[in-house]
């Protein structure tokens, strides 16, 4: 398979490989895809008091296409507040990296992991403000 | 948006190490010069009877012909010659089965073939052939008793290859023979993986049907061979290809001298050099595994550890997938049964067969060494592969939850897509 220019750049050189405390809880994570599929994602963001994610991470098992789409997504959601994480495309993604059309589903699990986070972190804070309420 | 692929390739850059041995060879250079006058002032066709020009032609098939048949213990007369194993596969199988239509109709194969192999047989099931696919055990041989039961008075063929192109592993061909001889069923053996690697001996064994390609031992492509035993007991089979009756009338068509003497000198060659060969390719096999195993746990080697040749290892590399290994070695022109690699996105169906986890499925390569291979290749294959799959592992989420948590994957509930 032929890959662009972008794709080779972020699979040789992956931005923000790593991992976050998962015990944090401005911290969120997204596991997504499954090993019998062939890729698997873990991305996670770290959201500041304004709502901004400072840091995003990943570890991805998958092919260089699932590997690329996990490292760019990364480096866009950094800087970028709660709601326009939320409406990052896969298309923007698949796009950016122009994969072919037989790896589209590699962006697909990007969007997935990003809204997983997303979704893991604001379960996190709606638990802490019902576990302070009653302090309160 | 930018949708201009471009090849991974920067500055001029040296070739990549050849260790794809199983998907095909280079053509020996000897084999290259044995041909090379049949191309030019030897351009007789082999079948004119009346002029020099044809006699030196055909001679020089003959010739051909008994060396492919020494390689296998058979006589000049039993070989047949093809445009590859595909083909000889095709006439082996539909050829047997439509002859004795209407007296037999089942025929017998195994779930690891070649593709070529499986798909002349589901083609004979739309003709009303039953068909028997035999499973494999997990280190992908076949197992003789299910064999011998799968076996009825209406079988009319048992196609076993003899060597598997994935997985190295070597079918236990004389015990098959065997049984097929004992119960009156011809016995067709793909040995298109098999034949310059391992000795083969077709009345030892008893094979009636023996299919061989050129471009898998060093020879050109575009030429193959089938055996096809005429005596004891004596093998009849329909042609596919009609004309003008070449070949015993099993395959008609003007034999490509050029390509005939290249598949002969490739045989001979083989046979001259195979001992040496394989005693070398399996110092090469033992040295790159003890490479990897030194750095790297987690590898699965699929298939029989002892039943195999010693140029051919399939090894999953658990927690890092196929086709991201592949892009990380760049210095190695290896195979891969990863999903990703292929546009049906399924894992290899031989590695399935043999009940490899999916997700080890992924994780394989398919390495092949062969004559050319040299121990500093060797070498610099093995650094780079644990160079590669360290690095992938350092980014696997599966690695992490693993070695670092120690979490049992089957817990997790995945969301396959």
């Amino acid at each position: 398979m032929t890959y662009s220019n972008q794709l080779l750049d972020h699979y040789n050189n992956p931005r923000n490989v790593g991992s976050l405390d998962k015990a944090d809880d401005r911290v969120g994570t997204g596991l997504v895809g499954a090993p019998a599929c062939g890729d698997v994602m873990k991305l996670q963001i770290r959201v500041n008091d304004a709502g901004v994610i400072e840091d995003a991470k990943f570890k991805t098992f998958g092919c260089g296409s699932a590997i690329a789409s996990s490292s760019l997504a990364t480096q866009w959601l950094k800087g970028k507040n709660l709601s326009e994480a939320e409406n990052l495309k896969n298309t923007d993604i698949a796009n950016h990296l122009a994969l072919p059309p037989v790896k589209i589903h590699c962006s697909i699990l990007a969007e997935d992991a990003i809204k997983a986070a997303i979704a893991d972190y604001k379960e996190k804070q709606s638990k802490k403000t019902t576990s302070e309420a009653p302090a309160a | 948006m930018n949708n201009i692929y471009t090849l991974p390739t920067a500055a001029p850059r040296q070739r990549p190490i050849y260790m794809d041995y199983q998907a095909t060879t280079p053509c020996d250079p000897r084999v290259v010069e044995a041909m090379i006058p049949w191309f030019t002032e030897k351009f007789g066709n082999p079948h004119s009877r009346n002029h020099e020009y044809g006699w030196e032609a055909e001679e020089a098939t003959l010739m051909a012909r008994e060396h492919i048949a020494d390689l296998i213990g058979a006589e000049a007369k039993d070989i047949i010659f093809t445009s590859g194993a595909t083909e000889s596969n095709n006439l082996a199988i539909k050829g047997v089965a439509s002859f004795y239509k209407g007296r037999k109709n089942h025929i017998v194969t195994c779930v690891t073939e070649h593709k070529c192999v499986l798909d002349a047989c589901r083609h004979l099931e739309e003709d009303g052939f039953h068909v028997t696919y035999l499973p494999v055990m997990a280190n992908g041989l076949i197992d003789l008793d299910l064999l011998a039961q799968s076996l009825t008075d209406q079988t009319a063929i048992v196609s076993i290859m003899a060597v598997n192109n994935e997985i190295g592993v070597i079918q236990p061909l004389a015990d098959i023979g065997k049984l097929c001889r004992e119960r009156g069923v011809f016995f067709h053996t793909d040995a298109a993986q098999a034949a310059g690697k391992i000795p083969l001996d077709v009345e030892a064994m008893n094979i009636d049907l023996l299919s061989i390609s050129g471009h898998k031992l060093y020879g050109p492509k575009g030429i193959g061979a089938l055996y096809v035993r005429r005596r004891n007991p004596r093998v009849r089979l329909s042609a596919i290809i009609h004309g003008g009756g070449q070949e015993r009338g099993m395959r008609s068509g003007t034999l490509p001298t050029p390509l005939c003497v290249g598949l002969g000198e490739a045989c001979r060659l083989a046979k001259t050099e195979m001992t040496e060969e394989n005693k070398r390719l399996t110092s090469y096999r033992d040295l790159f595994l003890n490479l990897l195993s030194e750095a790297l746990t987690d590898l699965h080697i699929n298939g029989d550890k002892q039943q195999r040749i010693p140029s051919n290892l399939n090894i999953s590399f658990a927690f890092v997938e196929g086709e991201s290994l592949m892009m990380s070695i760049k210095d190695l022109a290896v195979s891969s049964g990863s999903a990703c690699t292929s546009a049906s996105l399924e894992p290899s169906y031989v590695l399935r067969a043999l009940g490899v986890e999916e997700e080890l499925a992924h994780t394989s390569l398919r390495i092949g060494f062969g004559r050319f291979t040299t121990e500093d290749e060797v070498r610099q294959a093995a650094a780079s592969l644990i160079a590669a799959v360290t690095k992938l592992r350092a980014m696997s989420p599966l690695w992490e939850m693993v070695k670092e948590e120690g979490i049992d994957l089957r817990t997790i509930q995945w969301t396959g897509h």
